[in-house]
């Protein structure tokens, strides 16, 4: 059952990608760029994706236990730190040059484009990358940071 | 780059689509949809539980354009840049800005801020202003560098 809802959530996800025009890369670029060829449509995507998902997690944060899972696995970090800001700052160099952020990519791959093809292994090693630094010193980093707070 | 038609209907539309995601996730799964981390629960080391619900979701993302164009008759239409090099170097700082980050467009931008996370409103205004920076510098400063 976990299965079958994880799977509608992926394809209604993709769809959702596909008719907001978000899987293609020369829109998010050109909503990026104001001084060109300028298309607010990104906008638009985040304005109806953040609407429907701030109504529904209302309701399922009243509700508190899923329908199919004993706990909510929400994100347990509240700190602002170097990382964070790193991190979302070169996630936001690639995604410019490239049009693609995971999503985007992902729902690509069956279109074979070329660049899609290669974005998508280089994605992966990066993401390998960052957890094969960040999981290195890990235990000593995670006391520091709950001493910290 | 060619110009895109701005679309305000079908975006607004595909959004709430990419919104009833995140709330099947979170209602049935208590589960954040952020593709990052998704896709990270299918890397090793395999820390972390839901790998099951994970490649289903992602097998979800891949069927999207097959069913999309199988439904409509409609091709899903794309430009992707041909300079391959770009598109790598691309893709490393996507992957590794986003686990290094904690999240995505999706996971900080469209769930974060929905759960008026503070961590996730810095992360997509840092995004979104080294986003607009880098396609400013590639178009208009250095021209001829995409």
């Amino acid at each position: 059952m976990r299965i079958i809802v994880s799977a509608i959530a992926g394809l209604l996800f993709g769809l959702g990608l596909i008719v907001s025009g978000m899987a293609d890369p020369a829109k998010v670029q050109n909503f990026l760029d104001p001084f060109g060829a300028w298309d607010p449509s990104l906008a638009f995507v985040m304005l109806g994706a953040i609407a429907v998902t701030f109504a529904g997690y209302r309701i399922a944060f009243q509700r508190g236990r899923p329908l199919l899972a004993d706990t909510l696995s929400l994100p347990s970090k509240t700190d602002i730190d170097a990382r964070l800001l790193a991190g979302a700052g070169l996630f936001g160099i690639g995604w410019g040059l490239s049009g693609f952020c995971p999503g985007p990519a992902i729902v690509s791959l069956p279109l074979l484009a070329t660049g899609t093809l290669v974005f998508v292994p280089a994605m992966l090693a990066g993401m390998l990358l960052a957890r094969a630094l960040q999981n290195r010193p890990r235990g000593s980093e995670e006391r520091t940071e709950a001493a910290g707070s | 780059m060619p110009a895109t038609p701005f679309t305000p209907i079908e975006s607004l539309l595909g959004g709430a689509l990419i919104g009833a995601a995140a709330v099947i996730l979170m209602l049935f799964l208590g589960r954040i949809a952020g593709i990052s981390g998704i896709l990270g629960r299918l890397l090793p080391p395999f820390g972390e539980p839901g790998v099951g619900g994970a490649a289903a979701f992602i097998a979800g993302l891949v069927a999207a354009p097959i069913l999309y164009t199988a439904a409509t008759g409609l091709a899903v239409r794309q430009t992707v840049s041909g300079n391959l090099p770009l598109l790598a170097g691309a893709g490393l700082a996507v992957g590794f800005g986003a686990i290094l980050g904690g999240g995505c467009t999706s996971g900080h931008g469209v769930c974060g801020l929905s759960r008026l996370s503070a961590r996730s409103l810095l992360a997509t205004l840092t995004f979104m202003a080294t986003a607009f920076l880098t396609v400013l510098l590639v178009r208009h400063v250095l021209p001829g560098a995409d």
